[in-house]
C-alpha cells in the first residue's frame, strides 16, 4: 500500500503540475466545447479581445470572478461525476481507480476551500485578468522554484501586491485520515503546491487525467479529425493572408532546374530513381584478361622491364623450432642488439617454441611488408649482365706436372774440391765441361758427367765471373779475376778444337786504330802462362764483376761498376779490340748481356734495365724493375723475355712485347736472389738464393703473341749448406740437357738431373747391367773397381770402365784411328774416343741408323744433338741400354 | 609517427631519396641479384658502347671529345630525375607515387651518374625518360579533356593522356566538391556528389604490365603475401573495409584453386608467419601468411602506400584467379559442390554471407564446369627413349612425375580431426591440398563434415599438453607432423609427434645446400631418409612386381607348355652342335 501511495503521490504531483499549466486551457477547452471559434482565439490571441460568441453569464458578469465559472464547471463536474459513476459501475471495479476516486473526493473538499481564498484575492485586483501573460499563475509570484524552500516558513510566497501568502492550515495525520474516511470527494482533491491549497478536481479534470494516463486524446476532444481549412492555399486568393510582396525568384525560372532538366533530356544526368538500379555495381568484375598472350599493339609500352627480385625465402634460422645451434648465445644476442638495424645479418632474433600454439604474432610483419613495398617502388634497379663464366675457368689451369717435364729433380753429382765460396760456374757449349771459380783463388775445370776435376788453375785474385765461349767451334773461357780479365784456353775436350782455337788466336791481326786510344790493352800471354792456358790478359782500371759473351762468340762485354763512364766495355776477340760504348755513367751497372739474336745490349743497373740498340746507338727501352737492387739478369733464348733477380727476394719476369713493367713477380725465395738463369733449349729457368735453395721454374714462351708466357714454379732444390749467411751463389743450366748446376758458399758444386739411380756400392750388387753404372758410379767411387792398368787386367766387362778410366788415363788404350782397328770392344772407346775425334764415326741422325753398338755413340752424340732421343723419365721405360748410360750418368 | 617523417623525407627531396642512394652500391647489388642475363638496355646505347675497353693511346693521340655531344644525347637524355618527371606530368608527389605504384614504374640506377646528372653527382632518383613519356602518351588521347595551366606569362597547354592521371584529378575534384558541400552543410548536394563518386578501374594496367599470363604469375608472389596480410586486418581508420573483404575473398579463392589443382609443394612455419610454396603452371609461387593472432597496429607504416599496392594487387589477383579457374574448368565465382545450381542466382545478402563463410571453411570442393570430364588424363604416347639425345632424362622425368603424384596424394585415405586449438584454416588447406579428409568441431567453424566420435578418424591433430579421453583407433599428434610430412614428401613416423613429445626441429624446405655450407645434422638424416625412401619406392614397386609375378606365374604354367615345345626344337639344334664339337675333337686328336 505504501508504495502505491507514493505512486499516487507522484500522480498527484503530476496532476498538480498539469493543473498549474492547464487550468486555463481547461477553461478554454470547456469553452471550446461550446464554441469552435474559441480555438481560433487561442491561436490568434490578438483576436481574443473581441469574443464573438461567449457565455451569456460571462458577458453579464464581466467583473465577476471565476467563481461562477468554477460553479459552472462545478455543475459540469457534477454531471461528469454522474457519468463517472456510471462508468465506474459499468467498468470493472479496478482497485486503483477506486483509490484515485477516494483521493479525488478528498481533493474536492479542499478545492472548495481554495476557491474561497481565490475569490478573495482576485476580487481585490482584477486588472491583470485579461493580461496577455494569463498563462502564468499569478496568485503566487515566487515563480517556478522548488517549494521546499518555503517549507520552514509560515508563508508560501507573495502575491502580486507583495503580501505574504500564508500557508493554509494543514491538519495532522488524524485529520488526513478523517478526511479520507469522511470526505467523499477526497479522491478528487489535490493540493496546489503554489498556494498550498486543496483543489477539488472537476469531472473534466479527472477525465482528462484518465485520458492522459490511457494515452488518449487529452481533454476528450470529440472531433479528432476536424475539417482542414486551407489558409495558405496555392490558389490565388482575392484577399491574401499576408501582405508580403512576392519574391523575385518566384517569377524567374530557376537556372539550375533548367540545366538539370536539359541534362536529363540529353541523358547526361539520371534521375535518382534510375540510379538505384546501379547500386550493386560496386563489386569489381573480373573477366578473361589474357585471352591471348599477345600484347596489344596500342598499349605496348617501351619495355626494358626489370622484374623485381623475389623476396628471399627463409632458412632454418627462421623456423619456430630451429635446430639448437641456430639459436643465439648471450654474446651473439648482445652483439645483435648493439648493431645498427641495417648492419644486421638477420632482422630477427631466432627463437625456439616447444609447440605451435605458443608462437606469438610477429610484431614486425606489417612493417616488413611495408618495407618490401618501399623497395618495389623506390629502390632503383639496374641491369647487370652477369658473367656466364664458370668460376673454375677463371683460375689459370695448372698444367700437369707431366707436361712440364723435363726438369731437374734429383741431385746426381756433387763436385767437391773447392775449399771456399764457389763464386761462379760456367758450362761449355757442348756440355761436357764445367768451369768454376772459387774464393781460394783457383779455377777448376770439371768433367760434367763424371764429376772429375780435370784441371785446376791457380789465379792471382778472386775469380768473380767465368764465361765459356758459346761458340762450340772455339774453346775459350773468360775469367774475371779482380782487375784482370783472363782469356783462357782450358785445353779440354776435342784436341782438334783446341788446336784450331790456338791457331785462330795466333792468326789475329791487330789493327791499331790511329785516332782514338783504346780504353785498354790486350796483353798476349807467352811461355809459362801460355802453357797453363792463358791466351790474353785484359787489365782493367777497376774491379771486374761480370763478363758475358755475345751469342756468336766474337764479342764479349765486361762490367766494372765503379768505373763510372767506363763501366761497360765491349771487346772484340777477332780484332783484339776494346771499346767503350757509353760516354756517360749510367749508374751502378750490375750486369750486361747481349741479345741472343739482334744487336741489342741489356744493361742492368741498380733499378732499371736499359736496352740499347748497338747499331743505331740509342736507347730503345727502359724497364722499370720495381726492385730495390737488381742482382742478376738472364735473357730468354728468344730475346723477348727476361728474368731479373733482386736482392729484395723478388724474381721478376719481363715480357718486352707486353710492357716495360713486370709481367709477373715471384716471391718464393726468402732471402736475396744471387743468380737467375734461363735454359737455352728447354722452357726452364732457375734462381739461386741465399736461403740455400735453387728454385726451378717452368717458363714457357709461346710463339703465339696473344698467349702470355706460362710461368710455373716446379721444383725447389735443397742441398747447399748456408755458410757465412750465404747460400747458393751461382747457378747455370746444362746447355743441352735439362740439368742444372749450382755453386754454393759451402764450397761444393751440385749437379741435378732427372733420374735417381740406385747407388750400388759393390760390383756384385749391380742390378742393372754393369755398363749402365759405368762411368759415373765408378768415378764417384761408389763402385770399387780394381784399378786396371792394362786392358788385359779388366775384371768387369770392358765397357764398365768406359770413358772415365780411359779419359783419366788409367787405361792405356791403343789409340784407334778407324773403327776397323779397334782392339777392344767398340764400347770401350765409347764417348771419349769418338768425342776426341780419334774414332771417325759416321754421324748418325737417328737411332735406327747406328752402325756401331749404340753405347758407342753414347753421351757425346746425344749431347751434341746428333741423336734425337726421347727424354726418359723412369728407369723402367728406357728403350736402350744407351739411354740408361746417359741418364744414369746424368742422374 | 613514421608517416610524418616519411612525408618530410619526401618533401626535402634532393638530399633524401631516403636511404637508398646514400648506399647505392649495396642497394643496386641487392636488387641486381636474381636478375639473369639480359641484353644491355637499348635505352642507353651511348653507355653501352663506352663499356667496351678502348685501346690505350698516348694522351696526345686521343681523339678530342666532341663537345657538342655533351648532355644532348645518350644517358643525359635517357634518364629523367624525379622532380623533372613530376613537373612534366603536373602532378604532386603523392599522386606521382600512386601512379608509379599502379603503373609499376620504378627508378633506375644509371651506370654513369655524372653523365646523367649533367656533371653533378648529387644523389638523385632517376627514372627512364621513356617510362615517363609513356605515362603521358597513350593513344586514348581524345577521351580526355585538356588540362590547362598558366605558368608565369606563357600559357602552357598540357595534355595528359593517361586515364589514371585523369582519374586522379577527377577524384581530387570530387573530394574538393564534397568537402565544400559538407562544410556548407548542404546535405543534398553532398549526397548527390557522393553518389557520383568517380570510379576507375585498373584492368588495362594489369594487361599492360603483364602482357602474358605467365608474366603475371611470375610477379604474383608479393601480391599474394600482401592480400593475405590485408585479409587479416581489422577494420580501422587506416584500412578500407572494402579492400579487406575483397582480399579475403580473393585469397580464399586462390586457396581453393591450390587445393583443387593440388599444386602446393612446400610449407614452413617460421616465427614470422607460415610460408607456402606452390607450383602453378610451371611457376614457383611462394607467399607468407601471418600467424592469425591479435593485430598490433604498427606505427611506422604508411597505410596509404600499402593500400595503393593492395588496390592494384586485388585487381591482379582477381584476374589471375579468373584465368586459373577457367583454365582448370571451375566456375569462376566459385560454387561449392553441394550447393544448388539455382540458389546461387539469388542475390541475397544473407545467402551470400553464408556462401562466403562456407567457402572460407575450405572443406568442400568446387563445382567443375563440365561434370563429366573430370579425372580424365590424357596419356602421352611413349616414344622410344633411344632416339632422344639423353635417354636417361626421360626416365628421370618419369620418375619425377611419379614422385610428384605420390606427393599430391600424400594424405589420401587419411582422416583427420582438428582440435579447436590448432590453426584450422592452415591445416585444412594443407591436408586437403594433399588429398586428406579433414573435419573439426562444428562450433569452431561451419563446414565440419564429421564429428569427433567418428571411429574412422585416423589422426587427430592436437596441440595441448594432455588429452583425457582418447580413442585407441587414432593417433593424437601435434600439428608439426603435417608440415614435416609434406616437406619430406613421405609420411613420417608419428611417435616423435605425440602429445607432450619433444618435437624434432622444424627445418626450412627452401634451403638448398651447396658445397661448403653448414648442414644441420637433422637435415642430413632427412636427406639420407629421403634417399632411403626413394629406394623404398623401388621396393614397393618390387613388391608390386612380385604380386604381378604371382599372377604371371599362373600364366607361366600355360607358357611352360609352349616353352617345352620350343625346347624340343632347341634340343634338335643342340644335338647338331654336339656332333660338330665331337668332330673338332677328333681332328685335334688326329693332329696330336
Amino acid at each position: 500500500m505504501g508504495a502505491e501511495i507514493t505512486t499516487l503521490g507522484q500522480v498527484g504531483y503530476r496532476i498538480n503540475q498539469y493543473l498549474k499549466m492547464d487550468l486555463f486551457h481547461d477553461k478554454s477547452a470547456s469553452e471550446s466545447d461550446e464554441d469552435t471559434t474559441d480555438s481560433e482565439e487561442s491561436v490568434y490571441s490578438g483576436l481574443e479581445e473581441e469574443p464573438d460568441t461567449s457565455d451569456d453569464e460571462e458577458e453579464k458578469n464581466d467583473d465577476k470572478s471565476d467563481s461562477e465559472d468554477e460553479d459552472n464547471s462545478e455543475s459540469d463536474n457534477e454531471e461528469s461525476d454522474k457519468e463517472n459513476e456510471i462508468d465506474n459501475n459499468t467498468d470493472d471495479k479496478d482497485v486503483n481507480e477506486e483509490d484515485t476516486n477516494t483521493v479525488n473526493v478528498a481533493a474536492k473538499n479542499k478545492y472548495n476551500d481554495k476557491n474561497n481564498t481565490r475569490t478573495t484575492s482576485q476580487t481585490v485586483d482584477d486588472e491583470y485578468y485579461h493580461d496577455s501573460s494569463d498563462e502564468e499563475d499569478i496568485r503566487n509570484t515566487v515563480g517556478n522554484i522548488p517549494m521546499e524552500w518555503y517549507r520552514d516558513y509560515p508563508h508560501i510566497g507573495y502575491d502580486v501586491e507583495g503580501r505574504k501568502l500564508i500557508k493554509p492550515k494543514k491538519g495532522d495525520e488524524l485529520d488526513e485520515f478523517l478526511q479520507r474516511m469522511d470526505n467523499p470527494d477526497y479522491w478528487q482533491t489535490v493540493t496546489n503546491k503554489m498556494t498550498g491549497q486543496n483543489v477539488l478536481l472537476t469531472k473534466e479534470d479527472v477525465s482528462l487525467i484518465e485520458g492522459l494516463m490511457l494515452q488518449r486524446t487529452p481533454g476528450g476532444a470529440k472531433e479528432t479529425y476536424e475539417p482542414w481549412i486551407d489558409f495558405f492555399t496555392h490558389e490565388t486568393m482575392i484577399h491574401p493572408v499576408t501582405n508580403r510582396p512576392a519574391d523575385k525568384r518566384s517569377f524567374i525560372p530557376s537556372k539550375y532546374v533548367g540545366q538539370m532538366v536539359h541534362a536529363i533530356k540529353m541523358g547526361w544526368m539520371k534521375r535518382s530513381t534510375d540510379k538505384k538500379e546501379k547500386v550493386d555495381d560496386d563489386e569489381p568484375k573480373y573477366f578473361m584478361l589474357w585471352k591471348d598472350d599477345e600484347e596489344n599493339e596500342a598499349t605496348r609500352r617501351y619495355r626494358a622491364n626489370i622484374p623485381a627480385p623475389k623476396a628471399a625465402l627463409p632458412g632454418h634460422v627462421e623456423s619456430y623450432n630451429p635446430p639448437p645451434e641456430y639459436l643465439f648465445t648471450k654474446e651473439e644476442e648482445e652483439a645483435w642488439l648493439a648493431q645498427e638495424p641495417e648492419e644486421r645479418k638477420i632482422n630477427f632474433i631466432p627463437k625456439k617454441y616447444d609447440s605451435l600454439r605458443l608462437v606469438p604474432a610477429y610484431s614486425r610483419f606489417v612493417k616488413e611488408r611495408f618495407e618490401r613495398c618501399l623497395d618495389l617502388y623506390l629502390c632503383p634497379r639496374q641491369q647487370q649482365t652477369r658473367m656466364n663464366i664458370n668460376p673454375e675457368d677463371l683460375i689459370p689451369r695448372l698444367p700437369k706436372p707431366k707436361d712440364l717435364q723435363p726438369f731437374p729433380t734429383q741431385q746426381a753429382i756433387i763436385y767437391k774440391g773447392h775449399t771456399d765460396i764457389v763464386r761462379c760456374i760456367s758450362a761449355d757449349p757442348t756440355g761436357q765441361w764445367l768451369a768454376s771459380g772459387c774464393d781460394d783463388e783457383t779455377v777448376k775445370f770439371w768433367e760434367v758427367l763424371t764429376g772429375r776435376c780435370m784441371k785446376t788453375l791457380k789465379v792471382s785474385g778472386t775469380p768473380r765471373c767465368i764465361a765459356w765461349n758459346p761458340n762450340p767451334a772455339i774453346c775459350l773461357c773468360l775469367v774475371a779475376v779482380d782487375q784482370n780479365l783472363l782469356v783462357l784456353n782450358p785445353g779440354l775436350g776435342d784436341k782438334v778444337l783446341i788446336s784450331n782455337t790456338d791457331s785462330m788466336i795466333q792468326n789475329i791481326e791487330t789493327t791499331e786504330s790511329a785516332g782514338k786510344s783504346p780504353p785498354l790493352n790486350w796483353t798476349v800471354c807467352e811461355d809459362e802462362q801460355y802453357d797453363e792456358g792463358y791466351r790474353f790478359i785484359l787489365s782493367h782500371p777497376k774491379e771486374i764483376t761480370h763478363v758475358s759473351w755475345h751469342g756468336k762468340g766474337d764479342y764479349f762485354a765486361s762490367v766494372m761498376p765503379k768505373a763510372d763512364s767506363k763501366a761497360v766495355l765491349i771487346h772484340q776477340l777477332s780484332k783484339q779490340r776494346s771499346q767503350n760504348p757509353f760516354s756517360k755513367p749510367k749508374g751502378l751497372v750490375q750486369c750486361v748481356y747481349f741479345h741472343p739474336v739482334r744487336p741489342f745490349l741489356f744493361v742492368a743497373t741498380q733499378r732499371y734495365i736499359r736496352v740499347y740498340n748497338l747499331l743505331k746507338q740509342e736507347l730503345t727501352k727502359k724497364l722499370m724493375t720495381s726492385c730495390r737492387w737488381v742482382s742478376s739478369m738472364s735473357i730468354h733464348s728468344g730475346g723477348d723475355n727476361l728474368v731479373i733477380g733482386s736482392y729484395d727476394c723478388k724474381l721478376t719476369w719481363f715480357d718486352l712485347d707486353l710492357s716495360t713493367k713486370p709481367y709477373q713477380t715471384l716471391r718464393h725465395h726468402k732471402k736475396a736472389i744471387r743468380q737467375v738463369s734461363f735454359h737455352k733449349r728447354y722452357p726452364l729457368f732457375a734462381s739461386a738464393s741465399d736461403d740455400g735453395t735453387v728454385i726451378v721454374c717452368h717458363g714457357m714462351v709461346y710463339n703465339d703473341l696473344l698467349q702470355n708466357p706460362l710461368i710455373v714454379p716446379v721444383k725447389v732444390l735443397h742441398g747447399h749448406k748456408i755458410t757465412k749467411d750465404l747460400g747458393v751463389i751461382d747457378c747455370e743450366f746444362h746447355p743441352t740437357q735439362p740439368w742444372v748446376f749450382s755453386s754454393g758458399a759451402d764450397g761444393t758444386i751440385r749437379f741435378r738431373g732427372l733420374l735417381e739411380v740406385p747407388q750400388p756400392t759393390d760390383v756384385s750388387s749391380l742390378t742393372l747391367p754393369a755398363s749402365c753404372y759405368g762411368t759415373c758410379c765408378i768415378s764417384r767411387g761408389l763402385l770399387e773397381v780394381p784399378q786396371p792398368t792394362d786392358v788385359s787386367t779388366l775384371t768387369l766387362p770392358a765397357s764398365c770402365y768406359g770413358t772415365c778410366c780411359i779419359s783419366r788415363g788409367l787405361l792405356e788404350v791403343p789409340q784407334p784411328t778407324d773403327v776397323s782397328s779397334l782392339t777392344l770392344p767398340a764400347s770401350c772407346y765409347g764417348t771419349c774416343c769418338i768425342s776426341r775425334g780419334l774414332l771417325e764415326v759416321p754421324q748418325p741422325t737417328d737411332v735406327s741408323s747406328l752402325t756401331l753398338p749404340a753405347s758407342c755413340y753414347g753421351t757425346c752424340c746425344i749431347s751434341r744433338g746428333l741423336l734425337e732421343v726421347p727424354q726418359p723419365t723412369d728407369v723402367s721405360t728406357l728403350p736402350f741400354l744407351l739411354f740408361i748410360m746417359v741418364h744414369a750418368a746424368a742422374a | 609517427m613514421f608517416a610524418t617523417t616519411y612525408q618530410e623525407n619526401v618533401k626535402e627531396k634532393p638530399q633524401t631519396k631516403p636511404n637508398k642512394p646514400t648506399k647505392p652500391d649495396a642497394n643496386v647489388i641487392c636488387w641486381v641479384e636474381g636478375i639473369t642475363q639480359c641484353a644491355p638496355p637499348a635505352a642507353d646505347p651511348y653507355e653501352f658502347k663506352s663499356a667496351s675497353p678502348s685501346p690505350q693511346l698516348p694522351f696526345d693521340l686521343q681523339p678530342p671529345t666532341p663537345l657538342s655531344l655533351f648532355y644532348e644525347s645518350g644517358s643525359a637524355t635517357a634518364y629523367i630525375s624525379r622532380n623533372q618527371a613530376i613537373k612534366k606530368l603536373q602532378l604532386n608527389l603523392a599522386d606521382f607515387r600512386r601512379l608509379c605504384i599502379l603503373k609499376g614504374i620504378y627508378p633506375h640506377e644509371p651506370r654513369h651518374k655524372k653523365r646523367v646528372g649533367k656533371g653533378s653527382t648529387a644523389p638523385k632518383t632517376y627514372y627512364f625518360a621513356k617510362d615517363i613519356n609513356y605515362i603521358s602518351h597513350e593513344p586514348i588521347i581524345h577521351k580526355f579533356r585538356e588540362f590547362k595551366r598558366i605558368q608565369g606569362k606563357s600559357k602552357i597547354v598540357y595534355i595528359s593522356h593517361e586515364p589514371i592521371i585523369h582519374k586522379f584529378r577527377e577524384f581530387k575534384h570530387f573530394v574538393r566538391r564534397l568537402k565544400k558541400a559538407i562544410n556548407k552543410r548542404n546535405t543534398d548536394a553532398a549526397n548527390r556528389i557522393r553518389a557520383n563518386k568517380p570510379k576507375y578501374k585498373l584492368d588495362h594496367i594489369v594487361k599492360e604490365r603483364y602482357p602474358s599470363f605467365i608474366d603475371a604469375l611470375r610477379d604474383v608472389d608479393d601480391c599474394l603475401s600482401m592480400c593475405f596480410l590485408f585479409a587479416t586486418f581489422p577494420k580501422t581508420a587506416h584500412t578500407s573495409y572494402d579492400f579487406i573483404l575483397l582480399s579475403r575473398r580473393l585469397t580464399v579463392e586462390f586457396m581453393h584453386y591450390v587445393i583443387a589443382s593440388r599444386s602446393l609443394r612446400k610449407v614452413f612455419i617460421s616465427i614470422k608467419g607460415i610460408y607456402y610454396q606452390a607450383e602453378v603452371m610451371g611457376q614457383t609461387i611462394s607467399w607468407v601468411v601471418p600467424h592469425k593472432l591479435g593485430y598490433d597496429h604498427p606505427t611506422e607504416v604508411d597505410y596509404k602506400i600499402m593500400q595503393t599496392f593492395t588496390e592494384f594487387y586485388t585487381t591482379l589477383l582477381g584476374f589471375v584467379n579468373y584465368k586459373l579457374y577457367t583454365d582448370f574448368n571451375l566456375h569462376y565465382p566459385p560454387k561449392l559442390e553441394l550447393e544448388d545450381q539455382n540458389s546461387t542466382t539469388k542475390v541475397n545478402a544473407e545467402f551470400r554471407e553464408q556462401h562466403e563463410e562456407r567457402l572460407a571453411a575450405l572443406s568442400q570442393s568446387l563445382q567443375t564446369l563440365h561434370a563429366g570430364s573430370e579425372e580424365e588424363e590424357i596419356e602421352m604416347d611413349e616414344f622410344p627413349s633411344e632416339n632422344t639425345d639423353d635417354p636417361d632424362r626421360i626416365e628421370q622425368v618419369k620418375v619425377e612425375a611419379e614422385k610428384l603424384k605420390k606427393l599430391q596424394n600424400l594424405f589420401k585415405g587419411l582422416k583427420f580431426y582438428l582440435s579447436r586449438e590448432v590453426p584450422r584454416e592452415t591445416l585444412v588447406f594443407l591436408i586437403r591440398s594433399f588429398g586428406g579428409e579433414v573435419s573439426w568441431c562444428n562450433t569452431v567453424c561451419v563446414g565440419a563434415t564429421y564429428s569427433e566420435d567418428d571411429e574412422t578418424i585416423t589422426h587427430q591433430i592436437v596441440d595441448r599438453t594432455e588429452m583425457p579421453n582418447q580413442y585407441l583407433s587414432r593417433y593424437y599428434i601435434q600439428p608439426q607432423w603435417v608440415f614435416d610430412c609434406i616437406n619430406s614428401r613421405q609420411l613420417l613416423p608419428v611417435e616423435d609427434y605425440f602429445i607432450g613429445a619433444v618435437l624434432p626441429p622444424h627445418l626450412s624446405p627452401f634451403v638448398e645446400e651447396e658445397e661448403g655450407d653448414y648442414v644441420p645434422p637433422e637435415r642430413k638424416s632427412q636427406l639420407t631418409g629421403q634417399a632411403a625412401t626413394d629406394s623404398g619406392v623401388e621396393v614397393v614397386s618390387d613388391e608390386e612386381e612380385s604380386d604381378d609375378e604371382q599372377e604371371v606365374d599362373n600364366n607361366d604354367d600355360d607358357d611352360d607348355e609352349k616353352n617345352e615345345n620350343q625346347e624340343e626344337e632347341d634340343e634338335s639344334e643342340g644335338n647338331y652342335l654336339h656332333q660338330f664339337n665331337n668332330a673338332i675333337l677328333k681332328k685335334q686328336n688326329n693332329i696330336l
